[in-house]
């Protein structure tokens, strides 16, 4: 059964007035002759069941926490570390024995006497200790809810330790209850990496005669941005830093080095890039590498943005390749995948991407949508200038760049930048929806009662979202696949990525365990006989 | 792995923790409360701690978890999370429709002092719905603590002395252990025909089987007429120290109903006190069937025995499961060595043990010196095992990073066990989780005997 604004309409009636009248704005139809707006980025109503974290999780937990030469000290009471420490599947290695502290949380562990007393002696205690101990590249500190509201000045803290221990040592100020979800934290993590890190390096340019990128957004859940690194030194690109995945302090202080900035998650990193555009002159591109054609596509702009013809050649005698390895091997998923549908909700950037992977199996993505986007990540981001900032947005400061004096340097010229923009989403992001087919459901912030509600109407064959609603959907009968963490298989990314997600997905589709949900004596009856003619 | 644990054990006086053996109150708070038939627990504060929580708890039980937020902004942070929590009533009601509606606090929550009572006095709450509530710092405790706070709100909140005499039944509170522990218990209680109310009650609620059909509120869970009714029982049986006992004191002040405080009933010891206390107060036989089980248990404990006896062991988890487990231990001729919580012993949220105390205290008759520490973390624990090595760990997932770093077999019990599945399922309690518990170790031991020994010391027979 397909959606209508009738009967979503008559969804939506069953929610009380006020919480149908919010809700309405987050939710559309997708019609590509309307101009439409969706709302995002405001606040969840009370009560209402939503997938959606905390700017502590976004800022520690997605950003930060994967750089792997770092502590990262959480200042509160112990859960946040404790679940923010190990669960998200980023992996690390690393060349220098000791200088990956992945597998470490290390909590202030905050009493009551802390709340009420401050907490800041004990969390120098914990920096000195952690220093001793680890003898780490730097420090974060990252606050939790108690932190901002008993005044505890962390950033002064920081700034003690750091002439002490004569490290880089950085605060950031990432109360849960900052901004309306894990979007506030991205941004928070952001200014303070600008700020503190990048442009700290002696690096003045990337090594001669490579194509000098960064990676930003990218996580390596699972080990994507391995797959994805794999990829580009066979092209002969040179990858100076990933932000974050794998990622580490050392590298990422020379990050302004780069010929172009890559933008995989665009909603958790787009302030990054936009400060590289304005500081160093480094233009990013929109990048995806989920899915076959998309990284296909992807490859063929940067090359593009390069130029040269080499590199042209190279790209496409490597995508040859890559294509000549995974179409037999994908074969046989396609015919399991092909004709089903999809539900994709996922964070900020892959409830678009993985539609892309979808596609290329030939299943149908019916409903879509982010946890913690903005309307760009939606509408694109010439919408940009209509966003009126609100109380949660504001609270959030805004770092101000200018043209760093030294390395300010235009990486092509503005013609040419120009010239480029119109043929490949440089410093541009065009959004999920211009995507879609009109007729799908787009749903911002998707609760629990709709995640029911829209199953009941479009009935997907597989349900793509995180942990929280995984088994929820499957006690439907209806595989659910986690896209945050990849249900621990992967890596999902770039051309093997496509092949591990098309047999994870038939595995899903073909497990023989879905066909004894039914007992047989539901489908038997007790008695058996019949009623000869003439006798009733 | 583990690279930078060093194995000089340095003093560290900051309080501050390196690989935690605890969480925070609120995530037990929400698991009691799933424990309630019909219940939505509702968690007062940031979005991001349910968020936590129920995917910690989704992680452990591979179930769904459902409970909402008040979700806190800067603004509720500053003048207080009132309107949030009412707009939350109000809108959990008409939407989810639960009959019951559990609140616990936060860090956040309770650091701006937000009073719930009154909030909840004059909220809107349907006629025939009931709101209950715990105050579960953060920063006091441990997640146990929070399941013996909420434990202890359901006594505050719901139950009634409302008969003249008690009534010939029980009460058990079982403590945090999985729906498949709970159900053992029922059933040992069902078998020595006591009338009794167990609450809370995950079974039938995180072990739900597949039917086709999502149910938000299953069949399981301790229905609020049961709870309320709990306090015309005779005797309530407390099991595990740390998280009970708290609640059936409360119970006993409130309704006047007796209660024993027994340890998890875990290993052979404290399964035939949970059955020696039920004999006692309601005057019935063991059934042969028990009798039976307990028998084939001491059968195998004896047949195995050199399986096991003398290894050394380290143990770690909740203060209530890691007494069982060290007494069960004990029990098989085993010796732990190394024996933490991260719970701490003293807290100003009060709940009552004193695990060091009470470890010590097993340990002493089997003439065995261990280290034995409550509020430790895994850090810790692992300078321990570097300075004398054991030939098993028993304990939760994270032991797994320890495990492959000291190349030491793993034997996983307790909360939460985010890399296995079935465990939920199956008990660690009574008699037959003892089996269990020995059909584990040995496996482990075996399996690990198996892998290092020599062509010629390969055993078929073992």
């Amino acid at each position: 059964m397909a959606l209508d604004e009738k009967n979503l309409e008559a969804m939506l009636d069953q929610y009380p007035a006020k919480v149908k009248r919010n809700r309405k704005k987050h939710i559309l139809i997708t019609n590509s002759k309307e101009e439409q707006i969706i709302e995002a980025n405001t606040r969840t109503i009370p009560g209402i069941i939503t997938n959606r974290g905390c700017a502590y999780a976004g800022c520690k937990g997605v950003v930060l926490g994967p750089l792997k030469d770092i502590v990262h000290i959480t200042h509160g009471p112990i859960g946040c570390g404790y679940y923010s420490w190990l669960t998200r599947r980023n992996k690390a290695k690393t060349e220098e024995p000791g200088k990956n502290f992945l597998t470490y949380c290390v909590s202030t562990d905050m009493q009551e006497s802390d709340i009420v007393f401050g907490g800041e002696k004990k969390l120098s205690k914990v920096i000195d200790e952690t220093v001793s101990i680890f003898k780490p590249n730097a420090i974060t500190i990252n606050a939790t809810c108690p932190v901002g509201l008993i005044g505890d000045d962390i950033q002064a803290v920081a700034k003690e330790a750091e002439k002490k221990h004569g490290i880089t040592i950085m605060a950031f100020s990432c109360e849960g209850y900052k901004g309306v979800s894990q979007s506030a934290g991205h941004h928070i993590a952001n200014n303070g990496l600008m700020d503190q890190i990048i442009g700290d390096g002696e690096l003045e340019e990337g090594p001669k005669g490579k194509y000098c990128i960064n990676i930003l957004g990218e996580y390596n859940i699972g080990g994507d941005s391995w797959e994805i690194e794999r990829i580009m030194k066979k092209i002969g690109y040179h990858i100076q830093a990933v932000m974050s995945g794998d990622g580490s302090y050392e590298e990422l202080k020379n990050a302004h080095v780069a010929d172009l900035n890559l933008v995989m998650c665009h909603r958790s990193i787009n302030y990054i890039a936009e400060m590289l555009d304005k500081k160093y002159g480094t233009p990013w591109l929109k990048v995806n590498f989920i899915g076959v054609q998309s990284t296909i596509n992807t490859l063929r702009n940067m090359a593009l943005y390069f130029g040269d013809q080499k590199l042209i050649d190279k790209t496409e005698e490597v995508i040859s390749s890559e294509l000549a390895k995974i179409e037999p091997q994908l074969e046989s998923y396609k015919k399991i995948c092909a004709g089903k549908t999809a539900f994709c909700f996922v964070g900020g950037s892959r409830g678009h991407h993985y539609q892309a992977l979808y596609q290329d199996l030939g299943i149908e993505t019916t409903l879509a949508g982010y946890e913690f986007a903005h309307r760009d990540d939606y509408e694109g981001r010439d919408i940009i200038s209509e966003i009126k900032g609100d109380a949660d947005s504001r609270n959030i400061p805004d770092l101000e760049v200018t043209p760093d004096d030294k390395r300010f340097r235009l990486k092509i010229s503005p013609e040419r930048l120009e010239k480029l923009k119109e043929q490949i989403p440089l410093s541009n992001y065009k959004g999920m929806i211009p995507e879609m087919k009109d007729g799908r459901v787009v749903v911002d912030d998707l609760n629990h009662f709709e995640t029911e509600e829209f199953i009941k109407a479009l009935n997907p064959d597989i349900f793509s979202s995180g942990i929280k609603d995984k088994y929820i959907v499957q006690k439907m009968g209806i595989p659910s696949k986690q896209l945050h963490n990849y249900d621990y298989s992967g890596p999902y990314a770039g051309f093997n990525g496509a092949v591990n997600f098309a047999k994870d997905l038939s595995m899903s589709f073909e497990s023989p365990t879905w066909n004894f949900i039914i007992p047989p004596w539901r489908e038997t009856p007790l008695l058996e006989g019949s009623i000869e003619e003439g006798e009733a | 792995m583990l690279d930078s644990t060093p194995k000089e054990i340095i003093e560290r006086k900051s309080g501050g923790v390196i690989n935690p053996a605890k969480t925070c109150q609120p995530l037990g708070a929400m698991y009691a409360a799933l424990g309630i038939h019909k219940c939505l627990p509702h968690s007062h504060g940031s979005q991001g701690c349910c968020s936590y929580h129920r995917s910690h708890l989704t992680r452990h039980f591979k179930e769904p978890v459902m409970a909402s937020t008040s979700s806190f902004t800067e603004g509720a942070s500053v003048f207080g999370g009132g309107a949030n929590l009412k707009t939350s009533i109000k809108n959990v009601f008409s939407i989810y429709n639960p009959d019951v509606m559990a609140i616990h606090t936060t860090c956040l929550s309770e650091t701006i002092g937000d009073d719930l009572p009154s909030t909840i006095n004059s909220a809107e709450v349907p006629e025939d719905k009931v709101v209950i509530y715990a105050s579960t710092p953060s920063y006091q405790g441990s997640h146990i603590t929070g399941f013996s706070n909420m434990t202890k709100g359901m006594v505050d909140c719901l139950a009634k002395a409302t008969t003249e005499t008690k009534k010939e039944q029980a009460n058990i509170i079982p403590g945090f252990v999985n729906p498949g522990d709970m159900r053992e218990i029922k059933r040992i209680v069902n078998l020595m025909n006591v009338n009794f109310t167990m609450f809370p009650d995950t079974s039938g609620v995180l072990d739900t089987p597949m039917t086709g059909q999502y149910v938000m509120y299953p069949k399981g869970g301790t229905k609020v007429e049961d709870i309320a009714d709990a306090g015309n029982s005779k005797l309530t049986l407390a099991l595990g120290q740390y998280a009970s006992e708290d609640a059936a004191k409360l119970l006993e002040r409130k309704c006047d109903v007796n209660y024993t405080a027994l340890k998890t009933p875990i290993g052979i010891k404290a399964t035939d006190q949970l059955v020696m206390a039920l004999r006692q107060n309601f005057t019935e036989e063991i059934p042969y069937e028990l009798e039976e089980e307990r028998g084939q248990l001491v059968d195998i404990m004896t047949d195995t025995h050199h399986q096991f006896h003398g290894k050394k062991v380290a143990i770690f988890g909740d203060p209530d499961v890691v007494i069982g487990l060290t007494e069960f231990l004990l029990s098989l001729g085993m010796k732990p060595v190394h024996i933490l919580t991260g719970t701490p012993t003293s807290t100003l949220g009060g709940i009552g043990g004193f695990f060091e105390k009470e470890i010590n205290h097993l340990l002493e008759p089997a003439g065995i010196e261990a280290q034995v520490k409550a509020g430790g973390d895994l850090f810790e624990l692992h300078q321990w095992i570097k300075n004398e090595p054991v030939d098993l760990i028993i304990g939760n997932t994270y032991g797994k990073y320890i495990a492959k770093a000291e190349d030491i077999p793993l034997v996983r019990v307790g909360f939460p066990i985010l890399d296995r599945s079935v465990q939920t399922y199956l008990p660690v309690v009574g008699y037959k989780g003892a089996m269990r518990l020995i059909e584990m170790i040995t496996n482990t031991l075996l399996d690990r005997e198996d892998r290092d020994s020599k062509d010629e010391d390969f055993e078929l027979v073992m």
